[in-house]
């Protein structure tokens, strides 16, 4: 099949215009749990690129018989079915790391990424436009998570995908590994710095605040109190 | 004859894209009454959340059905890795296979201690066992300190051989309740039945960071060379076995967790092993563990047999 021009907008637009994680601010939770190492967070991202394109496509494509009544448990009928699918291939062939991954696998069934796009986008549109979409928008979010995951193992266990980068003071090297980075929150941290980043650069993605706060009485006559 | 055999399966390929064709358009005749009606209708709201159940269902079991042997063999893999561990005989990049040929799977009757030979050790499954009312007993509640309720009547050992043929490790599977979830894992002592070579804890769902560290290899290493039975204890008379005339010491389990850190100078350190920071319940559940499958309704008697000199 060809790209159209308006394929290509889907498929690149979520990478840094429209990223799920930095302008949506989705899919956080699992963001902050599999990025402490680059190969589950590798890994996620494929699963939840795969599950995300197949679902949109296969929302899509039922989307014009879809009663509105029952829609988002129908969307989640077919989401579930293919995490369930994704986990049990991740079993069979990828078992090491899907024994690290766990539950977090289970919860792209609620990842508000899956569900966003299939609400916002599958439901309105044709099944190849959605699974470009879903490929976009799981890229988009690979990208930050294999970022964040490249940052926390370098610099938290002087480690890429397992291969020591830096060697380690404790095995007679130089470097001193920041523990702070192997933790959840620095994955907040982190993605907040991207948010930033991406927002400096492209300052149209600055939300706009919802109410302004009022000067400081003192501040106004600029006398301290 | 292969130009018959390629027109035949030509012919068969037709045939197929005839039938597939043919049920596409019946499935096509049935669906339509329902996907003409409206959307919001009682009878195609039902009707689509049927169809949709149905092939998820379908592809769902699919995949479970498919993998299952790939799944499992990834499983026996992984149980067969966890033996090499606490028997220490695994490093990264060992074959494990050929690592476990030296491995003897025996089974051995908890009653009496002895070896049973009319179950396939290779097969038997102790775990499914325990849940299987022929297989199994249940425990009267005051004696269920690991809290697991049943227990199996069989239960395996891995005997880790010398090249010579002596015994060198002895691996038993236990389990026992933590806080959160039943913990599985192996133990491995010396051939003298009461050195620990080993502990691992490999299948838990204690809270992560806290009594999820039994899985931590410092604090597994902490436990090499830990004594399990104390023979001057004054239960030792009572749980005396006897056999053949003969009266075997099964010992009282001694090892089991403390608080604070073990000072390797204080008599009975050789009893002790530090208890998880923040984890009092899962700690308290490893050592009740150890205390029941080290103890007489456990591996107790077959180890003193062991001791005894029974090969």
């Amino acid at each position: 099949m060809e790209l159209t021009d308006e394929n290509k907008k889907v498929l690149v637009e979520p990478l840094v215009e429209n990223n799920p994680i930095t302008l949506q601010v989705l899919g956080i939770c699992s963001a902050l749990a599999v990025t402490s190492q680059l190969s589950t967070a590798l890994i996620m991202s494929l699963a939840l690129t795969t599950v995300t394109a197949f679902s949109s496509a296969g929302i899509a494509f039922v989307r014009n018989h879809v009663p509105s009544s029952i829609r988002i448990i129908a969307q989640m009928v077919i989401i579930a079915s293919l995490v369930i699918v994704v986990d049990q291939l991740l079993k069979a062939f990828a078992y090491e790391i899907s024994k690290q991954l766990s539950v977090f696998v289970g919860l792209i069934i609620t990842n508000c990424i899956v569900m966003g796009r299939a609400e916002a986008y599958a439901m309105k549109n044709p099944p190849w436009e959605s699974f470009l979409d879903g490929i976009g928008n799981g890229l988009g979010y690979s990208l930050i998570l294999v970022t964040v995951a490249v940052i926390r193992e370098l610099f938290g266990s002087g480690k890429l995908l397992g291969i020591d980068v830096f060697p380690l003071i404790k095995d007679g090297g130089w470097y001193v590994p920041n523990g702070l980075l192997l933790l959840p929150p620095s994955a907040f941290f982190l993605i907040g710095l991207i948010i930033w980043a991406v927002r400096t650069w492209k300052p149209k993605q600055v939300e706009k605040a919802d109410f302004s706060i009022q000067p400081a009485h003192g501040a106004v006559h600029g006398e301290a109190h | 004859m292969p130009e018959s055999v390629n027109k035949n399966s030509e012919a068969a390929a037709v045939g197929f894209k005839d039938r597939l064709a043919g049920y596409v358009e019946t499935a096509q005749v049935y669906a339509k009454p329902y996907l003409d009606l409206p959307n919001d209708s009682f009878k195609k709201t039902v009707a689509v959340a049927l169809a949709l159940c149905l092939v998820g269902a379908v592809v769902v079991s699919g995949s479970a059905v498919i993998l299952r042997p790939l799944q499992e063999r990834n499983k026996s893999k992984d149980e067969k890795v966890n033996i090499l561990e606490v028997a220490e005989l695994y490093q990264k990049g060992t074959d494990v296979d050929a690592a476990f040929k030296n491995i003897e799977t025996r089974v051995v009757d908890l009653a009496t201690g002895d070896y049973v030979d009319s179950v396939d050790a290779k097969t038997y499954d102790q775990w499914k066992a325990a849940k299987d009312p022929a297989q199994s007993e249940s425990i009267p509640p005051a004696k269920d300190i690991a809290s697991i309720k049943r227990k199996p009547k069989y239960a395996k050992v891995y005997l880790v051989k010398q090249d010579d043929g002596k015994l060198k490790t002895v691996i038993m599977p236990v389990n026992g309740y933590g806080l959160w979830s039943t913990m599985y894992g192996f133990i491995a002592l010396e051939a003298d039945g009461e050195t620990v070579v080993g502990m691992n804890l490999y299948d838990q769902a204690e809270t992560p960071g806290l009594g999820g560290e039994v899985v931590n290899p410092k604090w597994k290493a902490l436990w090499k060379g830990k004594k399990v039975y104390n023979f001057s204890g004054k239960e030792v008379h009572e749980s005396n076995l006897t056999e053949k005339g003969q009266t075997i010491e099964i010992g009282e389990v001694a090892l089991g967790l403390v608080k604070g850190s073990v000072d390797p100078g204080r008599a009975g350190s050789e009893f002790q092993v530090d208890a998880l920071a923040g984890a009092t319940l899962t700690s308290r559940g490893v050592s009740n563990l150890v205390q029941y499958w080290m103890g007489r309704d456990g591996y107790g008697i077959y180890l003193a047999k062991l001791r005894n000199g029974r090969g």
